[in-house]
């Protein structure tokens, strides 16, 4: 992931719209309910930034079919990245707010996109600091593949295939007044190879 | 990481690139901001059952104090604990420093043994400034003699901020041992950077000349300091830096300047007392004051575990040990 800084990126392709997102989300709320079997003992934690955003909406979803409230966290996985000696100045941290005691409970981690599975691999420490939940389960919008660990995604909203140099952006209202998610390549990547 | 971007839309775009934390004065305002936005959500690691994140994993601290501590080194202790580093205290009574080496061959020698980050604290000003010159690990002021002591100004910031949900505009007034106070000095930058109206009173003995540099208003009459201020930062007589009596007594210091409850009368409904400890009772302020409903003495000291957690993880990112250039 090095030449990030430098390296510019072109829209290759748009994968989902506004609608698509929308209904990827409430297929996943329901297969989240039917796994489950309801939302007693369930709780969300989205992965900052945009995977706490769809947490969020992931819960209204749930909210509005089992008509209970779920309970929503948000985990900030800086300080658990195994790169933190490599990178410098050191990222931002931002605070994570889980004020709710996950011990026993079924929770579900939300991010947008799943690539090498290092932040899933981050949260998954961070959350076990936190406490002792009963199962642990993972919910992205986009899978684009390339792990480079052993993890994998329980719901998926969209499996993605790609190049490891292209980018996916998600973009969502809250956050990028645009609801979207497209494939960007470099520029010129022909050059490169 | 599905990007290596480290700036988020809709946050601060500044960064922290200093290798050193030496005093507020030469801080700008953004860097300021950003220790206080890091330390904020830090504060939430030492509210966990298991207080310790793995950020600073493998990385080695040494609290370097020739001066008594133990509410700074102990906040640093535990604030490089929490963030996983190792940690080792040296004091000069068990250091060769009382065989005498000098300060910059203790530093060498500990930077032989491969140490990332140092916290000093010394009775000369400037020792940190210079240790930092020299060394390539990174350095954290804990207090050089009347000079700074940036991580207690963090922290009184922080609770301010926390407090009042803002430091712009406020009076906030600085009472006691001004003359031997970095505290002071360090306060006084940050507040005024950060767009406080600061007052400074002491008895004329305790008053630094030409203090009113510093964009702070004087006087010498306690009730004057007292009236109008949203916030009361009382200072530590030190009676260990006065080489000669500046103060006939400390009993007559706590009859012109000592903060009692009656005093109080005259103060802001809202007013909050803070100070840096250890608190003189009796001499400064009163035990009534000291554990009344106006001071947040005690949530300085748990904020300035945060604060130094915040110090520990921005300097140690700043520079990386196999860099090769030299530092700024």
């Amino acid at each position: 992931m090095e030449p990030t800084a430098v390296t510019k990126f072109q829209e290759k392709a748009k994968v989902l719209d506004a609608q698509a997102i929308h209904r990827s989300l409430v297929r996943i709320a329901h297969e989240i309910l039917e796994r489950n079997k309801g939302t007693e003992a369930l709780a969300l934690v989205g992965i900052r930034t945009r995977g706490a955003i769809l947490s969020q909406r992931l819960a209204k979803e749930l909210e509005a079919i089992d008509h209970r409230p779920v309970q929503v966290g948000v985990l900030d996985i800086t300080l658990y990245r195994d790169d933190l000696s490599r990178i410098a100045p050191n990222p931002i941290v931002h605070a994570t707010d889980i004020f709710f005691d996950i011990a026993d409970l079924h929770l579900i981690l939300v991010d947008d996109v799943l690539f090498t599975g290092r932040t899933i691999r981050a949260a998954l420490n961070a959350i076990s600091d936190l406490g002792r939940p009963k199962t642990i389960q993972l919910a992205v919008l986009v899978d684009r593949g390339h792990r480079e660990l052993p993890i994998r995604a329980d719901y998926v909203g969209k499996n993605i295939p790609t190049h490891v140099r292209e980018h996916i952006e998600v973009r969502l209202n809250e956050l990028d007044e645009k609801e979207e998610v497209v494939i960007e390549e470099p520029v010129s990547a022909s050059e490169k190879r | 990481m599905s990007t290596t971007t480290t700036v988020e839309r809709g946050t601060q775009t500044m960064q922290w690139t200093k290798k050193d934390l030496l005093g507020l004065r030469e801080l700008s305002t953004e860097e300021i901001r950003l220790i206080l936005q890091t330390a904020e959500s830090f504060r939430e690691i030492s509210l966990r059952p298991i207080k310790k994140v793995p950020a600073l994993r493998g990385k080695t601290v040494v609290n370097l104090f020739f001066e008594p501590s133990t509410r700074t080194r102990t906040s640093f202790e535990l604030a490089a604990k929490r963030l996983s580093a190792d940690i080792v205290n040296i004091t000069p009574q068990s250091s060769s420093l009382s065989k005498g080496e000098t300060v910059l061959d203790t530093v060498r020698n500990l930077e032989a043994l491969k140490i990332d980050i140092l916290v000093i604290r010394h009775a000369a000003a400037g020792v940190p400034h210079l240790i930092a010159r020299q060394a390539n690990a990174a350095v954290i002021n804990a207090g050089d003699g009347a000079h700074e002591h940036p991580t207690q100004a963090l922290l009184d910031l922080f609770t301010i901020q926390e407090k009042k949900g803002r430091i712009e505009g406020l009076n906030v007034s600085i009472i006691g041992d001004i003359m031997h106070s970095r505290v002071a000095r360090s306060n006084i930058w940050g507040l005024t950077k950060l767009g406080a109206h600061v007052t400074v009173c002491a008895p004329p003995t305790l008053m630094p000349p030409q203090i009113d540099q510093l964009g702070v208003r004087v006087t010498y009459a306690l009730d004057e300091a007292i009236r109008g201020a949203d916030i009361l930062m009382l200072l530590r007589i030190q009676h260990e830096r006065q080489e000669t009596m500046l103060v006939p007594s400390l009993r007559e210091f706590r009859l012109r300047y000592g903060l009692t409850r009656e005093r109080l009368a005259i103060a802001k409904p809202d007013v909050l007392i803070m100070h840096p400890g250890p608190v003189n009772r009796g001499v400064e302020m009163d035990s009534s004051v000291a554990d009344g409903p106006f001071s947040v003495i005690l949530d300085q000291v748990t904020n300035g575990l945060a604060v130094r957690m915040a110090a520990l993880y921005l300097v140690s990112g700043a520079h990386k040990t196999d860099e090769e250039e030299p530092a700024t």
